[in-house]
Parts: C-alpha cells; sequence; structure tokens
C-alpha cells in the first residue's frame, strides 16, 4: 500500500512494518442482535484452553462472568434497563459480547518493554506468551480494562483474534459460534461499511440510539479493530465514553520528565555552591 | 468505593464495576521508586560535590547511591510475573515505553554507580572510577524523574492526569532522600553537611510544592489522596514523616549527631511512604468507574 493510500479504518499493520496488501480483520459484534447465551464465551474457552475465571455468584442479571481478564477473552453483559411504558415499567435487556478491541494505537502494545505484544500482519494486537515476563505494564495501560495478568502464571493473556484460525482463513471461535451473527468477522472495511447502513436502519426503524462505538478513526485511539453497535452510552455496558490511548501524551510526559531532571541538576548544583565562599 | 467530585451519583457504570483493570505491581516496585530516586538524586550529589572537591561528602553520597542501586534490580526483577525472562527486557529498545527506556538507563546506573564505589573503597583504578561517577551523576536525573512518566504513561486517572506534576514530586521526594541520607551520615560539625541539608531542605519543597499542585489542578483524580483509604493514610504518613524528619535534621540534628541521623531516617521512611502511597492511589482510581468514567464523558459533553 502507497503512502496517501490509507484506509479509513487505519491500517496499523503497514505502519508497524509489515510488507502485507492484506486486509485488516476485525471484529463488528452488533449488540442489537445478542441474545446472551453466552455461546462466544464457552466457544473462545474451548478453542484457546483457557482456565476458568471463578465460579461466583454475581447477582448482577445473568452475568457471573464479571469482565474480561486474563481468563475471560469475551465476556457478555446483561443489563436489565428499566423502561417506563403506560402499563408501568418494563425490562428492556441490553446484552453485548465485549472482546479486545484491538487498537488501532494500542496502549498495551506501545508500553510492552519486551515487545511479547506485536501487531500482526491482519492489524490485529497478540501477545506472544513465549517473550512475555509478566513485567505487568500493560495492565493499567489498557483504557478498557481488558488485558490482566493470570495467577499463577504469571503472563498476561488476552484476545488473539483468534490468530492460529484466521491464519488459516477461518473464522474465530467466538464468531463461528455466534448463533445471531451478533458476532461479524471480517475485512475492518467490509464491516464498518455494513454497520454504518444498519445503524442508519435501526435508528430510522425505531432505535434512536442506536451507535456505532469504536468505529470513528480519530477516537482517541484511532478506531477500533473490535467495534461494536451499541444501544445505550458505552458506560451502560462497562465501556469507557471516550477512551484515548495514554501514550498520545508521551511526548509532553518526557518533556516534562526532562524539565524535573533539569530541575534535579540546578537543584543540586545550588546546594553545592550556595555556601561556597 | 467513593465516588468522585461532581460526579457523585450521575455517571453511570456497569453495576459499579471498574472500567480499568488495577495495576499488579506488588510492593518490590513502590520500594524501587524509592530506591531508585535515592540512587539516582545520591550520585548526582556525590558528583556535584566532588567537582566542588567536598570530597568527604562525595565519598558518602556515592556509597549510598552504590548501596541504594545495588538493591534496585532485585525489587524489579522479584516483582515479574516471569523473574526467569527478566532479560527478555533487553530484546528491544523501544522509545513508546517509559519502562524499556527505564530498563536500559537502570541497566547502564547500576554498574556505573556500584562500579564507582567499588573503585573509590577499593582504592583501584582510580581514574576508571571517576569516569564511572561521572556517568552515574549524569544519569542520576533520569533515574529520579523517568518513574513519573512511567506511572502517567498509564490509563490510571490518578496517575494519568497527574503527568505534568509526578515527575516533579519524584524528583523533589529523591532529592529530598539524597540529603537526608548524606544529613543521616555525616558528622554535624563537618564542612560539607550544609550542603546536604540544602538539598533535603530544597527537595522536602519542591515534593511538597508540586503534591500540592497535582491534588488542587486535578481534585477528581486525585481523589484518593483524600479521605480513610490506604493512599490517603500513607499520604498523611509521609507528610508527618517528612516534617517531623526535616525539622529534627534541621534544628536539633545541627548540633547533635543522633538526631541529625534520626532526622534523617525519619525523611527517608517518608520518601519511601510517598511511593507506596502514589502507587495505592493508582490502584483504588483504577478501581473507581466513577474516576474513569466522569472525567470522559464531562470531556465529551464539553465538546458536544
Amino acid at each position: 500500500m502507497i503512502a496517501g493510500d490509507r484506509p479509513p479504518q487505519g491500517d496499523p499493520a503497514t505502519d508497524a512494518g509489515w510488507a502485507t496488501d492484506q486486509p485488516r480483520l476485525g471484529f463488528f459484534t452488533d449488540t442489537s442482535l445478542c441474545i446472551g447465551c453466552k455461546a462466544c464465551e464457552v466457544a473462545c474457552k474451548e478453542w484457546n484452553g483457557v482456565p476458568d475465571d471463578g465460579f461466583d455468584f454475581s447477582g448482577t442479571s445473568y452475568d457471573n462472568t464479571g469482565a474480561l481478564g486474563a481468563d475471560t477473552w469475551r465476556h457478555v453483559t446483561f443489563t436489565e434497563k428499566l423502561v417506563p411504558t403506560p402499563a408501568g415499567d418494563e425490562v428492556r435487556w441490553l446484552m453485548s459480547s465485549d472482546v479486545c478491541k484491538h487498537c488501532t494505537d494500542a496502549a498495551c502494545l506501545d508500553v510492552c518493554p519486551t515487545g511479547a505484544l506485536f501487531r500482526t500482519e491482519h492489524g490485529t494486537v497478540v501477545v506472544q506468551d513465549d517473550v512475555c515476563n509478566g513485567c505487568g505494564y500493560c495492565v493499567p495501560a489498557c483504557p478498557f480494562g481488558v488485558i490482566d495478568q493470570r495467577r499463577g502464571d504469571g503472563r498476561v493473556w488476552k484476545c488473539t483474534l483468534c490468530y492460529d484460525r484466521i491464519g488459516v482463513g477461518m473464522t474465530p471461535a467466538c464468531a463461528q459460534a455466534c448463533p445471531t451473527e451478533s458476532i461479524q468477522f471480517g475485512r475492518l472495511d467490509h464491516l464498518r461499511a455494513a454497520a454504518d447502513g444498519r445503524a442508519t436502519a435501526l435508528r430510522a426503524g425505531g432505535a434512536p440510539d442506536a451507535r456505532l462505538y469504536g468505529a470513528d478513526a480519530t477516537d482517541g485511539v484511532g478506531g477500533m479493530g473490535a467495534f461494536f453497535l451499541l444501544l445505550d452510552d458505552p458506560e451502560t455496558y462497562g465501556l469507557p465514553p471516550d477512551p484515548v490511548v495514554t501514550t498520545r501524551d508521551l511526548a509532553s510526559m518526557w518533556r516534562t520528565a526532562g524539565a524535573a531532571a533539569v530541575a534535579v541538576v540546578a537543584t543540586v548544583a545550588g546546594a553545592v555552591l550556595t555556601g561556597r565562599r | 468505593m467513593t465516588p468522585t467530585g461532581t460526579d457523585d451519583g450521575a455517571v453511570r457504570t456497569y453495576y459499579g464495576r471498574p472500567v480499568l483493570k488495577a495495576p499488579v505491581w506488588k510492593w518490590p516496585i513502590p520500594v524501587y521508586f524509592f530506591t531508585g530516586g535515592l540512587a539516582g538524586a545520591s550520585a548526582s550529589l556525590a558528583l556535584a560535590a566532588r567537582l566542588n572537591g567536598d570530597e568527604a561528602l562525595a565519598r558518602r553520597a556515592l556509597g549510598v547511591a552504590a548501596l541504594a542501586a545495588a538493591a534496585s534490580p532485585p525489587l524489579l526483577i522479584a516483582d515479574l510475573g516471569r523473574p526467569e525472562r527478566f532479560l527478555n527486557m533487553l530484546r528491544v529498545a523501544k522509545p513508546t515505553s517509559p519502562m524499556s527506556v527505564g530498563t536500559w538507563v537502570v541497566s547502564a546506573f547500576v554498574p556505573t554507580a556500584v562500579g564507582a564505589a567499588a573503585c573509590e573503597r577499593t582504592g583501584r583504578l582510580h581514574r576508571v572510577g571517576r569516569v564511572l561517577g561521572a556517568v552515574a551523576g549524569a544519569l542520576g536525573p533520569v533515574m529520579c524523574t523517568y518513574t513519573g512518566v512511567l506511572l502517567a504513561d498509564t490509563a490510571v486517572p490518578a496517575w494519568h492526569e497527574a503527568h505534568r506534576e509526578l515527575p516533579f514530586v519524584f524528583a523533589g521526594s529523591a532529592m529530598a532522600s539524597a540529603g537526608a541520607a548524606a544529613v543521616a551520615l555525616s558528622p554535624v560539625d563537618g564542612a560539607d553537611v550544609a550542603i546536604a541539608r540544602r538539598l533535603l531542605a530544597a527537595g522536602v519543597v519542591v515534593e511538597g510544592t508540586a503534591s500540592q499542585v497535582m491534588e488542587r489542578a486535578h481534585p477528581d483524580a486525585c481523589a484518593p489522596y483524600r479521605g480513610t483509604g490506604r493512599a490517603a493514610v500513607l499520604a498523611r504518613t509521609a507528610r508527618a514523616l517528612t516534617v517531623t524528619g526535616t525539622a529534627v535534621a534541621l534544628t536539633v540534628g545541627r548540633r547533635r549527631r543522633p538526631a541529625a541521623a534520626a532526622g534523617g531516617a525519619l525523611v527517608l521512611v517518608g520518601a519511601l511512604c510517598d511511593r507506596l502511597c502514589v502507587s495505592a492511589a493508582g490502584v483504588e482510581s483504577a478501581r473507581d468507574p466513577r474516576a474513569t468514567i466522569g472525567p470522559q464523558r464531562r470531556r465529551l459533553t464539553r465538546t458536544g
């Protein structure tokens, strides 16, 4: 791909140095189609050999999974929203299958000091488990709270967007198992176009709050490789409303540290020289 | 979980669950922030004292720098999830990762500081020792400050929002530590102990001012420093230790060696509490979904 010919959804694989003309691959999770069956959670666990994440009763609707983490790479959220109607309040179900966003500007990848986190030829973000030394820096760097350290293992784990499957032309396990096509996998440019149409249709069809999340290349993470159609504010689904890749401010941070370092030099010199006769 | 600032109750969350994952770093990391800062500022103090001809002070400060530097890598390695893979840090150099930058700085600083002190104590390789001491002294200010960027370069509101202040907080605390250690180790009537006292006082002022600016500029993000949580308790403890220690070191400590040692020790423990405090604040901040969502929602509302 030549310079100036960047697709609107970003081309992080080429930016990362891949000499590839492969399209960027990703997920479109259309939550208006999600029925909360959790087939995606199960399929992900089975295919990727992800250990159990505890069997706790949460008391929060049908969600005993809780959150994405080292041992949860797909997480179905359940919100029972009370909607007033003439016949009294009714429950409106909001279900959504959350996943790693495979950000265009990925903080986890930026801060990883070993290079264990890398950008694949498909534009996704993957941890190399034979390189990760468990420093934990990616954990607080992720603005979505996706990646985490696995207890008893020490390394960090997250969704690989089924790197092993998509490399041979297969569909990721979660999308393969989804019975309603709420989880769609494919070329990101195709998914974005389809999602635009779907959101427009839903808004015209009586769901005025339908909106895309992560489909905008000008957002704080440069757009997401796994984006969503939501029927309410992102925070209702446990998503940050305006996530920003922390490294966007890195140059400014280093300048501040440089000023502080100069202050140290000046102070030490001042302490030594002040009493000089 | 305490709601923050004006977002009280107005911020919607998913069953009050955190948006972010809390940092997984355990006590060795904040303790390293202390030892690394102490070592860095002491190495710079040693170099400045040497250039000024204060050999006794230079020798003591370099000794402190070497000990604190030597303690640092074991702390950093012990906290890794896979300590046996610590050398993987050296397979890349990534400017986008403050931890990668820091790894290379530490890798250069620790051997030079320890080597310089070893040359001085053994009396061997005098000129090599002086060169090593100069390199360590030049890297010292970086050791004092890069850890502020390390924390700020995360999504944690208490750390990221404070990215203009944290390096100064850490720099001030590091200088106070180096001054305190030198005061504690110097005879009270020595010619050069006044330098250490000035560095101690200046460090305390820089750290205190930067902390105040940080908490006032970002009241919501810095909420963990107030109230009754672990970070708030550590903040008060750090302040009490630092103020008491500085007062003792700069008054009675001018005449009595035990008081100077006690005052210096209090300031050092205060600086350690300060790093533990900033770490704890990050954990509390990450666990509070309102601290994450509130400012983002306000930003969206402002920009429409």
